[in-house]
């Protein structure tokens, strides 16, 4: 008979998640395994072992977890104060910071190789196969993973609740860092459906979309059971990231396999459709997970870290429905003088023209927030990381609007000017939001102190240095370029081969070589940082620059 | 393909009618409620939501 007046020493059992997934594991590690021997293709046989194995280790960490666990479920509160979940996103954190590092390698790699070709290595490290390598790592895998731990903690701070699920945070995740692991190595062993951004096959394609509806339902469960009756601007931004990427990669994808067994499959979209959805996809992958998502630790992390609120609440409203709003039309305008019809090209650049209102609205928002506090740029190097990618938004986003414009286009397009516009809103903006954010993200988890900031200052001025060399080598080699395509001779032959302009690029593909590795240095004296913050940061380790007054 | 071209017609007259009318009227409600004098103190209120510690 049980008494539950006295403290009840109830039996343990499973929850219907563990159990579950235990059993959903257990299931899928067996259909794997079969997958693997039937096989008609040995990289589907690699990643369908890879599977069972990923599948067994989770059956065997689910059951570890549960026999280590107390009988009773961790609290929702203690002493009134909400329980943070934050194991998930410490582990986010980390992964985060050790794909940064290898995409930005990735990235040095292919940017020697097409400054001295000779460095391909065929087949595996054949520039092909490691770009895609180098653009899902830093935009799926450092920056993904930088979203997702940042979302999982702004949305508890925010709702002043614990993050909904014991078990699913930990699957999206895990289960996410599996997928990244399916598509990369997939890109070296030459697994690719060949859209640009959305590489993977259909079966890691079919993976992600279980991981990212889960990753959904979380965010949403957390915010329905949010303690403030108000949903803050950040959670709405990381919302429509979650949500479009989902509609996004649902019509962007759907392929039918040669073989179930295979890894190879054919798109359902034929000619200019399949055109129109990939960059219908392409851009809003820009829009909505390279700016949306950031724009929300914009929201949250520079008043957090300036200790100032959000300059206009109003604007952020604005700010963040007219993104909605425009968008999702700016895609067509990768595809000007194609076959794709006239009038949607007008429209993809009338759309990308009038992007230029709420982005700037959106960058004097953030960098407003600082009114009062202005100072701090000069004490804070964290925040003036965030604070200076801000301006790298600023740029980027009149950039492109420029770019889209179709006479700037026939200039710009198939040029490395496309490249250098790329990265300029990739490590100026992403990049420094996303590592202002993880210098935040990581004393707060650990409870420690930033290690040195004397380091942060470093990996500032060490990575403009390399962004700049970046994009300015681009800017000078794509204009070249493009100029080179289109000169004529009197007579009305064109004045280039091809192969003269590709010559000409040769000293800016050096220097862009040169700022790539200054990026990725800067990347690892952070992850020193940051590593030896973890390590060793309960000792009293503070760079006395933090501690001056302004002068 | 009758289906689809049904589809297709009708999704075109939707788009190039009222869809956008609906659309710019949506987003002006939603620039009056972000504006709207009585909602100021609210606003004022949230953007200090990343400052409070709990």
């Amino acid at each position: 008979m049980s008494q539950p007046l006295i403290q009840p020493s109830r039996a343990k059992s499973m929850t219907i998640g563990e159990s579950g997934l235990a059993l959903v594991f257990t299931v899928t590690a067996f259909l794997c395994v079969i997958a693997s021997a039937k096989a008609v293709d040995r990289p589907f046989a690699f990643h369908a072992a890879l599977a069972a194995a990923a599948s067994v280790a989770s059956v065997f960490v689910i059951l570890n977890r549960y026999f280590d666990r107390p009988a009773t479920l961790p609290p929702q509160e203690i002493n009134g104060r909400p329980n943070y979940n934050l194991g998930p996103i410490k582990f986010g954190a980390a992964i985060a910071m050790f794909w940064g590092i290898a995409g930005f390698l990735v990235g040095l790699i292919i940017a020697a190789q097409l400054a001295w070709p000779e460095l391909n290595f065929e087949p595996w490290l054949s520039f092909g196969r490691l770009r895609p390598l180098h653009t899902s790592a830093v935009i799926f895998a450092f920056g993904g993973n930088v979203l997702i731990a940042t979302s999982f903690y702004v949305v508890q701070k925010t709702c002043r609740v614990r993050l909904a699920g014991e078990l699913a945070p930990w699957f999206v995740v895990l289960g996410y860092n599996f997928f990244i692991l399916v598509a990369g190595s997939g890109y070296l062993l030459g697994v690719t459906q060949s859209k640009e951004y959305a590489e993977p096959e259909w079966y890691a394609d079919l993976w992600l979309t279980i991981v990212w509806v889960v990753y959904l339902l979380v965010f949403l469960g957390t915010v329905i059971r949010r303690k403030e009756p108000h949903i803050f601007v950040a959670n709405w931004f990381y919302l429509a990231f979650i949500v479009t990427i989902a509609v996004l990669h649902l019509v962007n994808n759907p392929a039918l396999p040669v073989s179930v067994f295979g890894s190879k499959s054919y798109i359902a979209w034929g000619g200019v459709q399949d055109a129109m959805f990939q960059w219908w996809y392409g851009h809003n992958a820009v829009g909505f997970f390279l700016t949306a998502g950031f724009l929300a630790i914009m929201y949250y992390f520079i008043p957090k870290r300036a200790e100032r609120p959000i300059y206009s609440y109003r604007l952020s409203i604005i700010h963040f429905w007219s993104l909605i709003f425009l968008y999702i039309w700016a895609g067509p305008h990768h595809l000007h003088y194609t076959a794709l019809p006239d009038w949607t090209q007008t429209l993809g650049m009338t759309f990308s023209v009038m992007l230029w209102m709420p982005s700037w609205g959106g960058m004097i928002n953030g960098l407003m927030t600082l009114s009062g506090a202005w100072d701090k740029l000069r004490t804070d190097p964290v925040l003036r990381m965030l604070v200076v990618s801000v301006a790298f938004y600023g740029m980027s986003t009149f950039e492109g609007p420029m770019m889209s414009i179709k006479v700037v286009n026939s200039l710009s397009h198939y040029t490395d000017w496309t490249i250098g516009h790329v990265h300029s809103g990739a490590l100026g903006w992403v990049g420094f939001v996303s590592f202002g954010a993880l210098y935040c993200l990581v004393p707060w988890l650990w409870d420690r102190r930033l290690y040195s900031l004397k380091l942060v200052n470093w990996h500032f001025w060490v990575s403009t240095l390399g962004i700049v060399l970046y994009i300015s080598a681009m800017w000078v080699s794509g204009i070249l370029q493009g100029l080179m395509w289109r000169a004529y001779t009197s007579l009305g032959f064109l004045e280039y081969s091809f192969i003269e302009t590709v010559e000409a690029m040769h000293p800016f593909y050096v220097i862009r070589a040169a700022g790539g590795a200054l990026f990725l240095i800067g990347s690892l004296i952070m992850a020193y940082n940051l590593w030896m913050t973890v390590r060793a940061g309960e000792v009293e380790v503070s760079s006395p620059v933090a501690l001056q007054p302004a002068q | 393909m009758n289906a689809i071209l049904i589809v297709h017609n009708t999704a075109s007259y939707l788009v190039t009618t009222v869809w956008t009318p609906v659309f710019v009227a949506i987003f002006a409600l939603i620039v009056a409620y972000a504006l709207w004098p009585r909602n100021k103190a609210a606003f004022d209120e949230a953007a200090k939501m990343p400052l409070r510690e709990d």
